[in-house]
């Protein structure tokens, strides 16, 4: 149990000597960052302010774990891979959402830098915000339905705009900026920029069956509250264009089923087509042709 | 042109974040009261081969004389320009400041109480119809494009004037402003889900990956193209009070 314990404290310890070794080989002599940081819990809080020795190349997140390592032991943050890959360390760096690895400290030019959670959510501690609540939204989604079995045999022009939707590593800083969420707090009637992201791909896999575009705008989605201000594409670290490509496309979509009164009269006339083949499926069905 | 975009956005991000919003008001207010008095108090627009792309096409008023005719055909563009994506992104920052910018801070000043936000559920909801304003906008090009046409024939037959160049980029704006709109990508491909199972599919994705090469461009296309028509205007008006003369180049 002991040699455990033992352990596991050098496999953490070894997690931060890489990064200290090299800041002390870099550290520029006489040079500091001064960092304010939230200090707190759901509860209430305030900022505290640390300095730190200015390093060649440093991210706020090397400066966040050099004052976790040096002076302030129980200052809490979520990180993992530190090569803007996981999403964890999410977090808004003079109020806007930041991934702590990628912001280099030097971009901020010798003002102070602000560090505090995603706003949008609650806060656990310190940095630390609670996000299940986008798990609880992930799960109303309405999932990738099929009738055919995979493997599916697909085709590159079918499939080319699935891949930008996929390249989202779910940080969730789209939704912190977010002003529905952030200052409306409309988390129980408004999906948010990061679930239009996943209807999107769904609703434009040409293997996908449903239809999405009820939940979108009488559901869970709530896509009307969205008023198109593009601060989810300009935090995005994936690049995603959230607004182009995803929902105003779904907003589209939309349009299509609920306000536009030529597609309604045709659909009264002749019948729904199929986005898939391009076929009349039936006057008020689904994509099954229900 | 994403480089260029990048260079512009560098020092533009590091504006206070009212710089922004600010501008835009500025902008869009000075574009809104030139029109008005041009709609309201000019009836005419046209100066030799050439007609102001307010007045285009031009329409017999049944109004009062001090009314202009241009009001039966503006309509048309500005409803396209107020329900256009990029535009209502651009109005709701700076007229209602909903957000005004994306920083914590700027969201902080929002005017409206969470009860009162609807978003785009109310009032707004009209902006859906934003694909009726844009069909209307392609006939008005055609017109648009005619007229380009005549200033390119000055008294009878081909030549180049500083008018006609100043037409031909403010048509040149005008078809890329509208061509790059999100609700034609969606008309032409976006909506299909499977190109290789539709008929004409193949065409219908090739179009769609056209216009969103365009799409990508649509904020700058907006701008440009309301500067475009504010220039041509101007100028024609210029002409009309004998201030400048239109310089023949070839």
């Amino acid at each position: 149990m002991e040699e455990q314990e033992a352990q596991q404290k050098d496999m953490a310890s070894k997690a931060h000597a890489d990064v200290h070794a090299d800041e002390e080989d870099a550290a520029r002599e006489g040079e500091s960052y001064k960092l304010r940081i939230f200090r707190g819990d759901a509860e209430g809080g305030r900022e505290v302010e640390y300095e730190i020795p200015a390093v060649e190349g440093m991210v706020v997140l090397d400066a966040i774990l050099y004052i976790q390592a040096h002076q302030a032991g129980d200052l809490a943050v979520r990180w993992n891979c530190k090569a803007a890959h996981c999403g964890s360390c999410s977090a808004e760096i003079n109020g806007k959402p930041k991934l702590l690895c990628k912001a280099r400290v030097e971009e901020y030019g010798g003002q102070d830098i602000r560090v505090h959670p995603m706003r949008a959510f609650p806060v656990i501690k310190d940095l630390v915000s609670d996000v299940s609540w986008n798990y609880e939204v992930a799960r109303s989604t309405i999932p990738f339905t099929t009738d055919e079995q995979a493997p599916f045999e697909m085709y590159e022009e079918d499939v080319e705009r699935l891949y930008e939707p996929k390249k989202c590593i779910e940080c969730f800083m789209c939704q912190d900026v977010c002003h529905v969420l952030r200052t409306h707090q409309k988390h129980e009637e408004f999906a948010g920029p990061r679930f239009f992201v996943r209807n999107q791909w769904l609703e434009m896999h040409p293997k996908d069956t449903e239809r999405r575009v009820e939940y979108l705008k009488e559901g869970r989605g709530g896509i009307g509250y969205c008023n198109i201000t593009k601060c989810c594409t300009e935090v995005c670290p994936a690049g995603i264009h959230i607004t182009d490509n995803s929902i105003i496309p779904l907003k589209e979509r939309v349009a299509d089923e609920y306000y536009d009164p030529a597609k309604w009269l045709m659909r009264k006339i002749r019948g729904r087509r199929s986005p898939k083949t391009g076929q009349i499926i039936g006057r008020n069905g689904n994509r099954n042709g229900g | 042109m994403a480089s260029i975009t990048a260079a512009i956005k560098k020092p533009i991000q590091r504006l206070p974040w009212w710089v922004g919003p600010i501008t835009v008001t500025a902008v869009l207010t000075g574009f809104g009261i030139y029109t008005m008095v041009a709609v309201l108090f000019f009836d005419r627009g046209e100066y030799a081969n050439y007609l102001s792309p307010f007045y285009s096409p031009p329409v017999n008023s049944p109004l009062p004389a001090w009314l202009s005719p241009a009001i039966f055909v503006l309509w048309l563009p500005l409803g396209f320009r107020a329900t256009c994506y990029y535009y209502r992104k651009a109005y709701y920052r700076a007229f209602f400041w909903d957000p005004p910018a994306c920083s914590s801070k700027a969201q902080q000043r929002e005017p409206r109480s969470t009860e009162n936000y609807r978003g785009e559920r109310n009032l707004f909801v009209w902006n859906n119809i934003h694909r009726y304003f844009m069909y209307g906008s392609f006939v008005l090009l055609i017109f648009l494009t005619i007229d380009t046409v005549r200033a390119f024939l000055p008294e009878g037959s081909f030549g180049i004037t500083l008018g006609s160049l100043i037409f031909l980029v403010n048509v040149t704006l005008l078809w890329s402003y509208s061509l790059s709109c999100h609700s034609l990508r969606h008309i032409v491909g976006g909506r299909v889900d499977c190109y290789s199972c539709v008929t004409g599919g193949n065409a219908r994705r090739k179009a769609y990956s056209w216009l969103s090469v365009l799409n990508q461009n649509h904020a700058l296309f907006a701008w440009l193209s309301l500067f475009s028509l504010l220039i041509t205007d101007i100028y024609i008006r210029l002409l009309l009070a004998g201030a400048v003369t239109d310089l023949r180049i070839l």
